[in-house]
């Protein structure tokens, strides 16, 4: 597989590679599916009836890390995509996904990905997702994932998703289903600016007696942007749950932030914690006072919050 | 070394009224030399310290760093000619970790020299190095973070805004030993260090005490303490409320 400048660079800012990495791979590129390698314990497979594939983690299968990542590089590029992940009982894998489009056109370039997660009995899963977007035309670059997790007694997942810059237009709907004793930990992490516009919407039912949810966000919104978080905690069962969103907000964007628990039973416990601000005059004074720039103290203070 | 020259400060209240929260103090700092100073609280002594790194501006006069007029220079400019400030309330970064701080008030600190600063201010690097300087942590934890980098920096006019506050005997002790050993008699450093600590005022070469923002004593610890006991016998008396302005051995 040969690749260009700018796929080369894409594929490194978001999934860190900058070589064919060892054990299962699926890259697609423009649409295309461009490598696509299982190894004993991980199996890829298309999907027979639409674009995608399946990828089924075997049973007990530790260790292993696979790299699924989408670039898009061709411009007025409508991509649509529908991803399983199965992880089976006791596995404990890694999974880096990502999308990132260059977009030097004035045509719009989209990826929607459908993606759901099956997670069996006892596995562990951390996923890790980051969404970038560059060129300077005056397309934009569009992601709009759509994700369903259904977390298996014991099972654990832990979700990281990025969008590191550049994403004009995003819309993530994500829902969660927790059985008992399942453990589900989502970190979201968000920049904004120009005139970028960021929804995520989150439901997170925690069903079975022991089981946990936690969904941490912090974003900053830049400039004239626009972020609308929401994430709401079902709690049906003896579980625990907790919502954090921390927001720093600047210029003349706009930050909604909207942490929502429903208790269906009783011995649900169910927290949330939520602040907008923007960034603290003593914390530019304290960097300023190491040397710092005004301009890097800013910088610091944000790379540090979305870290 | 550092000179400050008829500088005041006025500032504005709430109902349109000017107060002068600095009143025309004429000082030089020398280099080699351990300065402390010293008074009640409101005296003026952080609106000093915070007019030298540049945090607010005088009303007038004029601040000299080794011969150059500083007084229209930024935090970040002098910072970066060697002034630094140690806070008495330093502030909290989400995402920040000890060690981020340390490596920008020391940029290109080598690990040892890293670790052995945490040490010096009595936390455990293996402990600290990695941890948010966030919400997590204790105002003494946050107190002894915020003297890891002023110590890691070495800057010429190093100053310390009640390194004491918060902080534990036995870490006193240890910044008092590594105050005596790296920066008294040091012919590049000067130290200026604002507190109530009677161990800390000793081991100055000479302390100033501030009150409603003048300088009304200057001299040896052992001339300057005399006269800061009747202080605080005197402010014991008036306030009869508890509220102790020093911190009596």
């Amino acid at each position: 597989m040969k690749l260009d400048e700018i796929q080369t660079n894409l594929l490194k800012t978001i999934a860190d590679l900058e070589e064919t990495p060892r054990g299962a791979v699926n890259i697609r590129i423009d649409g295309t599916p461009v490598m696509r390698h299982s190894s004993p314990g991980i199996q890829i497979t298309p999907k027979l009836d639409k674009p995608g594939f399946d990828l089924v983690v075997a049973p007990g299968t530790k260790g292993e890390t696979v790299h699924v990542p989408v670039i898009l590089t061709k411009s007025g590029l409508k991509d649509l995509v529908y991803n399983s992940f199965i992880i089976g009982e006791d596995a404990d894998v890694t999974i880096i996904a990502g999308c990132g489009i260059h977009n030097s056109s004035h045509m719009h370039s989209q990826h929607d990905g459908i993606h759901e997660f099956i997670l069996h009995a006892n596995s562990k899963l951390r996923y890790v997702e980051k969404h970038y977007g560059e060129g300077e035309g005056k397309g934009k670059k569009i992601l709009n994932p759509t994700t369903t997790v259904h977390v298996a007694e014991g099972a654990t997942i832990e979700m990281e998703m990025v969008q590191i810059a550049g994403v004009d237009d995003t819309v993530r709907k994500t829902t969660v289903h927790i059985e008992a004793k399942g453990y589900v930990k989502m970190i979201e992490r968000l920049l904004t600016h120009g005139a970028q516009h960021a929804e995520s919407d989150v439901e997170m039912y925690i069903d079975g007696a022991g089981g946990s949810g936690q969904v941490l966000s912090r974003s900053v919104a830049k400039e004239n942007s626009a972020q609308v978080f929401r994430a709401a905690l079902i709690g049906r069962s003896d579980c625990t749950g907790h919502v954090e969103c921390d927001s720093i907000i600047m210029g003349d964007s706009k930050i909604k932030a909207i942490p929502q628990l429903v208790a269906e039973d009783a011995r649900a416990v169910l927290t949330h914690e939520a602040a907008i601000g923007k960034i603290a005059g003593e914390q530019l004074i304290k960097l300023m006072s190491l040397g710092l720039s005004e301009q890097q103290a800013v910088d610091t203070i944000i790379e540090g919050f979305l870290r | 070394m550092l000179k400050l020259k008829d500088i005041s400060m006025v500032v504005g209240n709430d109902q349109g009224e000017n107060r002068e929260i600095i009143r025309n103090i004429n000082v030089e700092f020398e280099a080699g030399k351990v300065y402390g100073i010293t008074g009640p609280n409101g005296g003026g002594k952080t609106s000093l310290a915070k007019l030298i790194m540049g945090i607010y501006m005088p009303s007038q006069g004029n601040i000299y760093l080794q011969g150059q007029d500083i007084t229209p220079l930024s935090i970040s400019e002098r910072a970066q000619l060697g002034i630094i400030y140690a806070f008495q309330q330093p502030p909290r970064f989400k995402g920040l970790t000890v060690k981020d701080l340390i490596n920008i008030a020391r940029p290109g600190i080598d690990n040892l020299h890293l670790r052995s600063t945490l040490r010096d201010v009595g936390l455990c690097p293996e402990d600290y190095l990695d941890r948010d300087v966030g919400p997590g942590l204790s105002g003494g934890e946050m107190k002894r973070i915020e003297m890891a980098q002023t110590l890691a920096r070495e800057a010429v006019i190093s100053i310390m805004d009640e390194p004491e506050a918060g902080v534990d005997l036995w870490t006193i002790q240890k910044l008092i030993a590594v105050i005596v050993g790296r920066y008294k008699k040091n012919p590049r450093l000067t130290t200026i260090i604002i507190t109530h600590n009677e161990n800390m005022l000793h081991i100055c070469d000479e302390v100033l005490v501030m009150e409603n923002g003048m300088l009304v004593h200057r001299g040896t610890p052992e001339e300057i303490w005399p006269h800061i006991k009747d202080e605080i016998e005197c402010k014991m008396k008036e306030l009869c409320s508890g509220d102790i302005a020093y911190e009596i051995r």
